[in-house]
């Protein structure tokens, strides 16, 4: 018998049952008992006082990197999964791009247990599309969705081949479970660092064009109405995506996607200096960008707000920028980031970003969780979004350190983080 | 101490007009020093200088190192094969490693955009950007101010254009900001593919063909163009490279003024250049060589926390010894 939990008199906010009001959570035996006026409290339960906090259906990061296994010195699933929860996720999909690549039956279950083992979020493992990620013949997707694989990805490496994107929409609607895809023309990226515009040219770096994404991104969505699959477009970076997802959309195409909350919040300009922990894949790209990126997560052309946690070793950024990988830690920033440069100056509201950060989530990739309904898994994210604080990544649960926040003050955090009726963190006033 | 420039020279775009006119300034009492019997001032006695050239490069090394032997400071010439991404030796290493055994400065030329910056934020000692990927190479760009500057009289309203691979050129980089910030026009020609996309918003003039470049200028900076652009499919050849955009005697001579011809070395003839042209009237390349050396010894010479105003006192004083 699992000792209940009550989440007492915070503003509960849940999107999916257009819930906003003050009162209590109570979650008995690991689901949502109760959702909404205050009640009295079960015998023996723990108390969470909430006054001043949203209560929300938990966060869910469709798009980390959790490195293990292969880098377990950078990341392993349980340090991943401690820093998912300190940062207000209930649970996290892990990118199959380890090594060895997850790309078969065995590899999918031992993600699922190690997540089981840490205790913390949920782990849910990606299949890779293609075996060993080489872009040639399609893994046992089936396999790996019985072993309990909820999409597949490639991601870190581009789809090259239009015809293998094609069977993957084809074959994974037998099962479904969404493609998500990192749309990246390799030729027109190739050696690329940065974005490319007037700041890689005066820096001297190879850069990016916007258009290597938009290219896939077309050739994805016009894939996905060929096929009838689901296309998830991960880390959406670009003006010219926005619109084309747009077009998509408005014309019934299974298409999704996701932007990162430092595609919502840095430009091209953080790269000045050399500084690799503006480097990623996608690369930050202009303001016009992080504009349209911001509209289209508010009116919901974009879906979800996923972090693409890519923790790498200090050694590793520390050096010259056009070797230095690509990456930033994000799932101990992502809520606050969000706040500060979304909901603080207006652009969204929180029940909106609720649900681009659960409710959607768990509707894409069909997933237990962002809800509070009667019922459900005892899934809950309880955060201040006034409280403001610093950023010192040396107090990160992740091992990776690698991030462009570095020392500055945002808004907004999570001060408890409930999985499956279990508080896996709680943080004091 | 703090001198005029600053720690470091990194390159061109972080320096106000002072501060390139100071350094052309110091350089004009250090060009007779290279004149002498002999060929040295006491200025940096004691001071040590490693030259850490991660690239292959014989002008530039010969030229800072006559530059500080001139100027009597002791050298040590570190090349370090490979590029940072072969297997060995990080840079943050190797410069830690240096720092260790208390050194003055260092001149380092690397594969990579920002390696200078990279090896200033993390040693004390002064860093000398001599060329980094295809970022700056600023001792390059003060050479040619210099060399215009001897020339015209003036660097202000001269218009210049930069000919060939602006694109993957550090020296192109380093050319635009230092013209710009003296006052010239600058303008860039070369085909669009060896152009940077975004070069509409450097303030400069592009120009598509050669002949129209001609006829507006009153200098131009050839660039060398590697060969390896036509293996990477950025021209499709050579030959027509030197049909479409080399400086041919053919097509100065169309021009109803002379220009005067630059270019940084080591010349592809008959590729971005003819040979009549490099070795023409017009030609003032092996000026620009012989500028290097000067700009360089006041480059080391501010670093060092000279007084610009003891330049002229100190090529007075007698020979440094080794």
């Amino acid at each position: 018998m699992m000792r209940p939990v009550v989440l007492r008199g915070g503003r509960i906010i849940d999107p999916s049952q257009g819930l906003d009001c003050v009162g209590d959570v109570v979650l008995i035996d690991g689901k949502i008992e109760h959702a909404g006026a205050a009640v009295g409290s079960p015998d023996g339960a723990e108390i969470v006082e909430c006054g001043g906090s949203i209560v929300s259906p938990g966060f869910i990061d469709v798009h980390c990197h959790l490195r293990e296994p292969g880098r377990e010195d950078v990341e392993t699933i349980a340090t991943g999964a401690r820093a998912a929860a300190a940062g207000g996720f209930t649970a996290v999909c892990a990118m199959p791009n380890t090594d060895p690549v997850t790309d078969n039956q065995a590899a999918v279950g031992f993600i699922v247990r190690q997540g089981l083992v840490a205790q913390a979020a949920r782990v849910y493992p990606i299949g890779a599309i293609s075996l060993r990620q080489r872009g040639e013949a399609l893994a046992e997707v089936g396999e790996m969705v019985a072993a309990g694989a909820v999409a597949i990805s490639d991601d870190g490496k581009p789809v090259a081949s239009a015809h293998l994107m094609r069977t993957a929409l084809e074959y994974a609607r037998t099962f479904g479970i969404p493609v998500v895809d990192h749309c990246e023309e390799p030729t027109l990226a190739a050696a690329g660092a940065m974005n490319e515009g007037v700041v890689s040219a005066r820096l001297g770096l190879r850069g990016i064009p916007s258009e290597a994404e938009e290219i896939m991104v077309i050739r994805d969505i016009l894939l996905s109405r060929r096929t009838g699959g689901h296309v998830h477009l991960a880390h959406m970076s670009t003006r010219g995506s926005v619109e084309l997802i747009r077009w998509g959309k408005e014309r019934g195409i299974a298409v999704t996607a996701e932007v990162c909350p430092h595609h919502l919040s840095l430009t091209e300009d953080a790269v000045e200096g050399y500084a690799t922990n503006a480097k990623m894949n996608p690369p930050l790209r202009t303001g016009e960008d992080v504009r349209a990126l911001g509209e289209a997560l508010r009116d919901g052309t974009i879906d979800v707000v996923a972090t693409d946690h890519a923790p790498h070793h200090y050694d590793e950024k520390e050096r010259e920028f056009a070797d230095a990988p690509n990456g930033i830690v994000g799932l101990e920033t992502a809520l606050a980031v969000v706040v500060t440069t979304m909901v603080v100056p207006g652009h969204l509201d929180y029940a909106t970003l609720i649900d681009r950060m659960s409710v959607a989530p768990a509707r894409i990739f069909h997933l237990p969780g962002g809800s509070l309904a009667r019922g459900r898994p005892g899934d809950v994210t309880v955060f201040d979004p006034s409280r403001e604080w610093v950023v010192d990544p040396s107090q990160f649960r992740s091992k990776g350190r690698n991030t462009p926040y570095a020392g500055r003050r945002l808004r907004g955090r999570a001060v408890c983080t409930v999985v499956g009726g279990r508080v896996v963190h709680h943080i004091g006033a | 101490m703090t001198s005029a420039l600053g720690k470091d020279l990194l390159g061109i775009e972080p320096l106000s007009a002072d501060q390139i006119r100071l350094i052309l300034d110091t350089a004009e009492p250090f060009k007779e020093i290279s004149e002498r019997t002999i060929k040295k001032v006491p200025a940096l006695r004691g001071s040590t200088i490693v030259n850490l050239f991660f690239e292959p490069s014989t002008r530039t090394r010969v030229s800072f190192e006559f530059a500080e032997k001139r100027l009597s400071a002791d050298t040590v010439n570190v090349a370090a094969s490979g590029s940072s991404v072969s297997k060995g030796e990080t840079l943050v290493d190797t410069a830690r490693n240096l720092e260790a055994m208390r050194i003055d400065m260092v001149v380092i030329r690397h594969g990579a955009s920002g390696a200078a910056q990279f090896l200033a934020e993390r040693i004390e000692s002064n860093v000398i950007n001599a060329g980094d990927g295809t970022h700056e190479h600023p001792t390059q760009g003060l050479l040619d101010l210099l060399t215009l500057r001897d020339r015209f009289g003036r660097l202000d309203g001269l218009r210049v254009c930069i000919v060939g691979d602006v694109l993957h050129s550090r020296v192109a980089r380093s050319n635009i900001w230092g013209l710009q910030k003296m006052g010239a026009d600058v303008a860039v020609c070369g085909p669009r593919s060896l152009l940077p996309n975004a070069v509409g918003e450097f303030g400069v003039t592009v120009f598509d063909r050669v002949e129209a470049a001609i006829e507006w200028a009153q200098a131009l900076n050839v660039l060398r163009l590697q060969l390896e652009r036509m293996t990477a499919g950025y021209i499709p050849s050579l030959r027509e490279y030197n049909r479409v955009f080399g400086i041919t005697r053919e097509r100065l001579a169309q021009a109803d003024h002379e220009l005067l011809i630059l270019h940084p070395g080591p010349m592809n003839r008959g590729v971005e250049i003819d040979s009549d042209v490099a070795d023409g009237p017009c030609s003032v390349i092996l000026d620009q060589v012989t500028n290097g050396v000067a700009v360089r010894m006041a480059v080391l010479y501010l670093l060092a926390g000279g007084k610009p105003e003891l330049a002229e006192a100190a090529k007075l004083a007698p020979g440094g010894d080794r």
